[in-house]
């Protein structure tokens, strides 16, 4: 333990007058993290306070580092993807769709339509999840404890039905290269379609509760304000840049699966604020619901295989691709580069929260501890997303 | 010689009857010995109770079933909470002033126990064949004393996030102690009404005030609790009285998502016990002071006592207090259901800048008005004297000057404003050059400014 403590970093030390000045009227050095209730995960702030105020944030990342991106240049296409779905453990299902894509991309193979649809609507379902869960852990960080249980009551609706098509509550391994493992059950859809209907009836009661709570109001509006120009220079998406006004959304801009026969609504705030980020996050819901919809609708319309055959050794040929999905934090992307061996030469990711979290740089010197936390909730940064 | 010595004093008030103060001070020890065990097993009971009653309700308003395995629906949790919690490794942090970090709890835990001294149970009841007030002790400033108390018992969270050398524990005890002050002062003036109406600041009189209507100014009849009669001062106790229990929405010192546990971070197994017990014993005596000093302390409401005329004697009223207590205590556990946290500075404002204002305005209004109902001025010259003051002030408060609104600054104003040894920034007019090397995929980009700022 000693000598890790001695290796982390040169020891500044000062001899003659002044020597141990330095501690007196210094400020207060604290440390958010690794272990705090409101870091969800590992995410360390190195914190200078006077009083409550913060002096400077240094967020210290890499607690959770993987290595997926050189685990992925050692397993083959099929494998990759269960590592692809962990990283940002809220929305495997967006993230090892996007790996798939982009082999599919590269081996030029065309994921049959019921295969699309179907993807499409389980994106859009993997969305809500990711949204109640924020939408719930929020209001608690700011010390509302109630909305997380009515967040989780209709996550679990949600959760039975992806259960029950794909086995997984979490990381769900459904999408295969060229399609899905499998057919979804009989009357999957109907139940989907029955899910989507109660939460869609009971999410006033969550809205209701929290959206215009004069705490809530006080907390939130005008806190950690991120202009359109930082989100953009800072490279965040989703619900955080749409909240500042970046009318940015890849589901319209550039339609992968089946966005572009879909009227995708891209619900944006101008106000940058913790509020308008909270409040894309629950209009976006709703619009995620009425997609699911429209998805299952077509998706018992269409008829056919879900996957294709694919060749004992999966080989992507020589060359690069890089694809790019709407996941339900921001944009994540996947540089693929192979050079025709059956795993990939190089796969870099590039995560939404590790792009989100870099504004906080701006955003938190000179508030007040209170605010530090209701805007680190409003980043809606999974860690295991920034360390990879 | 015992016999002289009890002539002289005056009569006790019959069995049944509101006690006064004359009632006090004459319990052979043995009875002074009950009663302090009987307040002390009422107050633990109660917390324990609470624990349960809390974390039930709360449920309930959660979609959950909550605590439903210990004992009958769960009522033995909080009991083997508190067992669990008594067999912890009690852990005393490296930097911790040794002495300082156990005395804080204790500290807290004497002063919320004390302060119950003064709160009426009910009327005279024969004890074994003693004729006593239900109520441990009553002293001219009783209510003074439940102040001194929760004054005192700052000391322990103040010492305790002191003592534990640590920063959340630091950050928690400063809250903390700036919290309780403010709000005790609000708390305090909160009182100066009751003590204006009631006259007296004993615990019992101010019950014995509440008993029955009034009638103002000879003809307009009043109602007894002081809650509807004195409606503002007991809207602002009930906010304080969150305030000063450091309860959601104003549980700042302890804001887990923020401070971790505050003040009682660094503490553990029987020390935690005893701030855990200080927290709800304080929440049980400000919902027993509201309960004494607003709703007509121990005596049932009207339609009971209408129905049942026997509901104010005996023993009985010690039911309807706790179930005023019980009542004033779900409301703690519903703002804690329901609303988020506060900022530290949002509630602070709100404490010295709406209730205390609001408060003095009351006392103000309402010494007034007490003066106005004895004086002999005839009813125009009254209306005088309520309605040009009345008229100025909302003349006033309607032509106040708006502020002016501050405006914005530009870039190279801002610019100019950092101060010596800032990091260098670049020329606000700086064209970025394509890159060379990028040429391939560029070509038809053009050169674009860094900055989009007009007025650069």
């Amino acid at each position: 333990m000693a000598a890790m403590a001695d290796a982390g970093g040169t020891r500044e030390l000062t001899v003659g007058a002044g020597a141990g000045a330095q501690q007196l009227g210094t400020d207060m050095v604290l440390n958010i993290g690794p272990q705090h209730p409101s870091t969800h995960g590992v995410l360390r702030l190195k914190l200078v306070l006077d009083g409550e105020k913060v002096l400077s944030a240094e967020p210290v990342v890499g607690y959770m580092h993987r290595g997926a991106e050189k685990l992925f240049e050692v397993r083959d296409y099929r494998q990759i993807l269960v590592l692809a779905n962990r990283h940002d453990w809220l929305s495997a299902f967006s993230n090892e769709l996007g790996a798939a894509m982009a082999v599919e991309r590269l081996m030029g193979l065309e994921v049959p339509e019921r295969a699309v649809w179907l993807r499409t609507a389980m994106a859009e379902l993997n969305r809500i999840l990711n949204h109640l869960m924020f939408l719930g852990s929020y209001p608690l960080e700011i010390g509302a404890i109630t909305p997380m249980f009515f967040a989780f009551r209709e996550r679990e609706v949600l959760q039975a039905v992806m259960e029950e098509a794909t086995g997984g509550r979490m990381h769900y391994m459904f999408n295969r290269i060229g399609g899905l493992k499998e057919e979804v059950p009989a009357g999957w859809t109907r139940r989907a379609r029955e899910a989507v209907d109660l939460v869609e009836s009971r999410m006033p009661a969550l809205d209701d509760l929290i959206r215009r709570n004069d705490i809530f109001l006080a907390r939130t509006v005008g806190v950690g304000v991120l202009s359109a120009a930082d989100a953009a220079a800072y490279g965040a998406s989703g619900p955080v840049g749409r909240a500042s006004g970046l009318d940015f959304d890849l589901r319209r801009d550039e339609p992968y699966l089946a966005y572009g026969e879909l009227d995708v609504p891209v619900v944006t705030r101008t106000a940058g604020d913790c509020h308008a980020r909270f409040e894309v996050l629950l209009d976006q819901v709703y619009a995620s619901l009425r997609l699911v919809r429209t998805c299952l609708d077509r998706v018992d319309r269409i008829t056919g295989p879900v996957n294709v055959r694919l060749p004992k050794v999966v080989k992507a040929p020589e060359g690069h691709t890089y694809a790019w999905t709407e996941n339900p934090l921001g944009v994540n992307g996947y540089y693929l580069v192979s050079r025709g061996d059956k795993t990939p030469w190089r796969m870099k990711l590039r995560t939404a929260s590790y792009a989100n979290v870099q504004a906080l740089s701006t955003l938190l010197p000179g508030t007040l501890v209170p605010d530090l936390i209701a805007i680190l909730g409003s980043m809606f940064f999974v860690v295991g997303d920034i360390d990879k | 010689m015992i016999l002289s010595l009890l002539s002289d004093v005056p009569p006790l008030t019959p069995l049944g009857g509101d006690p006064t103060l004359e009632d006090f001070g004459k319990d052979p020890w043995w009875i002074v010995l009950i009663k302090v065990l009987a307040v002390f097993v009422f107050l633990v009971v109660m917390t324990l109770f609470t624990i349960w009653y809390e974390r039930r309700v709360v449920a309930r308003m959660q979609v959950r079933p909550g605590p439903n395995r210990h004992g009958p629906f769960g009522l033995l949790q909080s009991l083997a909470d508190g067992l669990k919690l008594a067999f912890k490794e009690d852990i005393m942090p490296l930097k911790a002033d040794k002495i300082v970090f156990f005395i804080a709890p204790v500290i807290s835990t004497v002063c919320a126990f004390t302060a119950f001294a003064i709160i009426p149970f009910g009327p005279m009841v024969s004890m074994f064949g003693v004729k006593t007030p239900m109520q441990l002790t009553d002293i001219p400033v009783a209510v003074l004393l439940v102040l001194a108390c929760s004054g005192m018992g700052i000391y322990g969270i103040v010492l305790g996030g002191w003592a534990s050398g640590s920063t959340y524990p630091l950050l928690g005890g400063l809250r903390s102690s700036a919290q309780l002050i403010s709000y005790e002062v609000a708390m305090g003036l909160s009182f100066v009404a009751v003590f204006m109406t009631a006259g007296t600041m004993s615990t019992s009189g101010i019950v014995a005030a509440q008993a029955h209507g009034g009638e103002a100014f000879g003809w307009l009849p009043t109602p007894g609790w002081f809650a509807l009669l004195l409606l503002p001062s007991f809207v602002i106790y009930s906010i304080s009285a969150v305030g000063e229990t450091n309860r959601a929405p104003f549980d700042l010192p302890e804001a887990e998502s923020e401070l971790v546990g505050g003040f009682h971070t660094e503490y553990s197994s029987l020390k935690f016990a005893l701030f855990f017990l200080a927290e709800y014993i304080n929440m049980v005596t400000v919902s027993a002071l509201c309960t004494t000093l607003f709703l007509g302390g121990w005596r049932a409401p009207a339609p009971i006592t209408t129905v049942w005329a026997g509901a104010n004697s005996g023993w009985w009223p010690l039911l309807w207090f706790t179930i005023k207590v019980l009542l004033l205590l779900f409301v703690f556990v519903w703002l804690r259901g329901t609303l988020p946290r506060l900022r530290y500075d949002q509630f602070m404002r709100f404490g010295w800048k709406v209730l205390i204002p609001v408060n003095l305005v009351w006392i103000l209004a309402l010494a007034g008005l007490k003066v106005a109902q004895k004086s002999s001025y005839s009813t125009t010259d009254k209306l005088m004297f309520v309605g040009v003051p009345l008229a100025v002030i909302i003349l006033l408060a309607l032509f106040w000057p708006a502020k002016a609104e501050e405006e914005p600054k530009t870039v190279q104003e801002q610019v100019a404003e950092r101060p010596e040894g800032s990091f260098p920034l670049p020329p606000m007019d700086l064209q970025v050059p394509v890159s060379p090397r990028a040429k391939r995929l560029t070509a038809e980009r053009e050169t674009v400014p860094a900055s989009t700022e007009k007025e650069v």
